[in-house]
């Protein structure tokens, strides 16, 4: 019989070095599959964890496609912490993008440099207030989050998909569902020409530091983390639950409209009714990647952006499907579930009594 | 960047000292390369499916003279332009973006890439080295409904949409003009799944569909999934973009082919031979860009007027917009005597008189 046991004391260290041991049993099995496919596993790995940042524009696209993942992801990590599950971030996304977006098509001829922070604001609203209604629904009617804002996705999604088909449709578009193009004074200025990284990157960037700030130098941090590890401990020093709902779901929602308002503003450049591969809910394998710690997710969120971008590579140069981008994010998962697992647990052979440990 | 820089002027100075020493002829018999981006998977055996099968086309006709790569499931969205830079990077030389989503990506890499070619399906931006190209699906569909309106007893048709853009509308105007040809009473039902490509939800939504009386299942999206449920309840449908039969061995009367084979191998000629130019194709059943595949399922009367209408679009005789058309307003959008034309096909946005349901806005 094999059992699992718990490990009395388990190592601070392996809990932030399971993610590395992690990728690096990803590599050896990527290795191995490669392999059986027939590809030389050297020449493959390289092909998908290498050549797509030995350049210039590749690092940009790798900064390009972690912005949103990691954005939402600081957000989202909050509420995790503090047992606030909010899975409709790429909802939040959305709604960040319309609020954002609308403001960028009322003005479209406008050459105003406050369209552009006037965007970030309504974007943070908009996502922020597709929060809010989970957070109501939790804290009024302990409706569960989980439902409540997953389903929210949908009708953002629909909502936009509305108003591009319909009233925000591109006069000169002959009927296709895509807006105007946004005018340059509400897109997001590139940071480094030849590549499309963009203002947004460097938000993130600002927002992994904030969030770093927030929960390890404020007592917000604290209550956050108190409310998740401990609840009854939290209502006995009289933390209010209902409160750290409202705060995750707000701040998660409104970085998440955030990150929609770059996408749009951004390498976008206009609203249109697919404006997300899903990036909401990527995030939150980025969030758990990263441990739920900024620094952490900052570099998970780099992590998968490569999966994604060495994901097309191997389909140029080797002719994988790509299916090999799925099966490189599952296999990391594996064994990051698989690393955190062994660093909590110690495997047993035989029956329970005769470790004599309790249980 | 420099490295690159440095690569590619060594290759330059390479290139120029081989012709120097006469081995010119080395570099031109290396192959044309050629790529395709696609916006679902190559297996989703529809769309997709049926662009890559042109591609192979290609490589069978051109062997070691070509080479071709895909990238497959690339997302409508900030990804596409990447991808799309990433294969004229590699050297590709030909681009075909077979999506309308890829739309403003492609003219974005055009403009970065002056010598590289591209060629964008279903979209209506062209510059110096972007082409584009589409098929007049909607002959097809004028065949479909004429059988359908033949073949169904309940006269409601089940219509699976994808999204509510002029190529889709268009269509379902069009089957509708082809069932009332032969059968006034037929009436359609309409569910949008917006997608072109979930098998689980075309799936349910040609269930409902079937479930309101529906006996004939027409699908606008790329998976077999709705062709699939008609073959289970024991009602006829049509395929979508490729042959389906193997789906639904008893429920498909026809289906709308999509066939781009001959177009890309033209495509691909015309870059070898220097003719290559940015124009706009838009092709139908006459051209083969479209046609339909074998009458099945239904009695032989019906399979030869199939047959005979999908002759007549082709030779002209049977004109699919010929005036008058009224909308759902009762407004004249053609006039007697007047065919549509091509600018009003590619922007349909309403629904010919007599098609009860509403179009989403």
């Amino acid at each position: 019989m094999i059992r699992l046991e718990p490990r009395r004391h388990h190592s601070q260290k392996m809990v932030y070095l399971s993610p590395l041991l992690a990728i690096v049993l990803t590599l050896i099995s990527g290795a191995i599959i490669f392999a059986f496919m027939g590809k030389d596993p050297i020449e493959a790995l390289y092909t998908f964890f290498i050549m797509p940042i030995n350049n210039a524009y590749g690092i940009g696209e790798l900064f390009v496609k972690g912005t949103p993942l990691v954005i939402i992801a600081i957000g989202l990590a909050m509420g995790f912490r503090a047992n606030v599950w909010n899975i409709g971030a790429e909802g939040q996304l959305t709604m960040g993008a319309i609020f954002g977006g609308a403001l960028a098509l009322a003005f479209y001829d406008s050459t105003s440099v406050f369209l552009l922070p006037g965007m970030f604001v309504m974007a943070a609203i908009g996502g922020a207030f597709w929060g809010a209604i989970p957070a109501w629904l939790r804290t009024r009617f302990n409706a569960n989050e989980i439902l409540t804002s997953l389903m929210l996705t949908y009708v953002a999604t629909l909502f936009l998909s509305y108003l591009v088909y319909g009233p925000w449709r591109n006069p000169e578009g002959f009927n296709f569902p895509e807006s105007r193009a946004f005018p340059n004074a509400a897109l997001l200025p590139i940071i480094y020409d030849g590549t499309r990284v963009h203002l947004g990157a460097v938000f993130a960037l600002l927002i992994v530091a904030g969030g770093w700030v927030l929960l390890t130098k404020s007592v917000v941090g604290f209550q956050l983390r108190v409310v998740g590890q401990a609840p009854q401990a939290a209502r006995h020093v009289g933390f209010r639950q209902k409160r750290m709902v409202w705060f995750t779901l707000l701040l998660s929602g409104g970085l998440s409209g955030l990150a929609g308002m770059f996408e749009v503003a951004g390498p976008i450049g206009q609203l249109q009714p697919s404006i997300s591969p899903g990036y909401g809910f990527t995030a939150i394998i980025v969030a758990f990647l990263g441990r739920l710690h900024p620094i952490g997710i900052l570099f998970a969120g780099l992590v998968i952006s490569l999966t994604y971008l060495g994901g097309e590579l191997a389909q140029i140069s080797l002719g994988l499907p790509s299916a090999v981008t799925g099966l490189f994010q599952g296999i990391l998962l594996f064994f990051l579930l698989g690393c955190d697992v062994l660093t909590k647990y110690r495997i047993r052979f035989g029956s329970a009594s005769k470790s004599g440990e309790p249980a | 960047m420099k490295a690159r820089f440095m690569k590619r002027t060594a290759a330059a100075l390479a290139t120029v000292g081989a012709m120097a020493l006469g081995m010119g002829a080395a570099q031109a018999a290396d192959p044309l390369k050629v790529g395709f981006v696609y916006v679902g998977p190559v297996g989703d055996f529809g769309y997709s499916y049926q662009h890559d099968q042109g591609r192979k086309a290609v490589e069978e006709k051109f062997g070691d003279k070509v080479k071709t790569t895909f990238v497959e499931n690339v997302p409508e969205g900030a990804d596409a332009e990447r991808v799309i830079r990433q294969l004229a990077q590699t050297g590709n030389e030909l681009i075909f973006t077979t999506s309308f989503g890829f739309m403003n990506p492609t003219l974005k890499v055009a403009k970065q890439f002056p010598n590289v070619k591209f060629e964008h399906a279903t979209g209506y931006k062209r510059a110096d080295n972007v082409a584009t190209y589409a098929a007049r699906f909607y002959e097809g569909r004028y065949v479909a409904g004429v059988i359908a309106g033949k073949t169904t007893k309940s006269n409601i048709i089940g219509y699976v949409g994808s999204f509510p853009i002029p190529e889709v509308v268009r269509g379902i105007n069009s089957f509708m003009r082809g069932a009332w040809s032969v059968n006034p009473d037929v009436k359609v039902k309409i569910v949008w799944v917006n997608s072109w490509y979930d098998p689980g939800k075309e799936g349910d939504a040609a269930k409902a569909l079937i479930d309101q009386g529906a006996d004939i299942m027409v699908q606008h999206t790329d998976s077999p999934a709705p062709l699939q449920v008609a073959e289970n309840r024991g009602i006829k449908g049509f395929g979508q973009a490729s042959d389906m039969i193997k789906f639904a061995p008893k429920a498909q009367l026809s289906a709308i082919v999509d066939h781009w084979d001959d177009y890309y191998i033209d495509r691909v000629q015309a870059v070898m031979d220097g003719t290559w130019k940015a124009d706009d194709t838009w092709h139908g059943l006459k051209e083969g860009m479209v046609h339909m595949a074998p009458f099945t399922n239904m009695p032989d009367d019906v399979a030869a007027l199939a047959k005979e209408t999908e002759e007549k679009i082709a030779s002209g005789d049977i004109k699919i917009f010929a005036g008058p058309i009224y909308d759902q307003a009762g407004e004249l959008r053609v006039k007697e005597g007047e065919v549509a034309p091509d600018g009003m096909l590619l922007g349909m946005d309403w629904y010919v008189k007599g098609i009860d349901a509403e179009l989403p806005k």
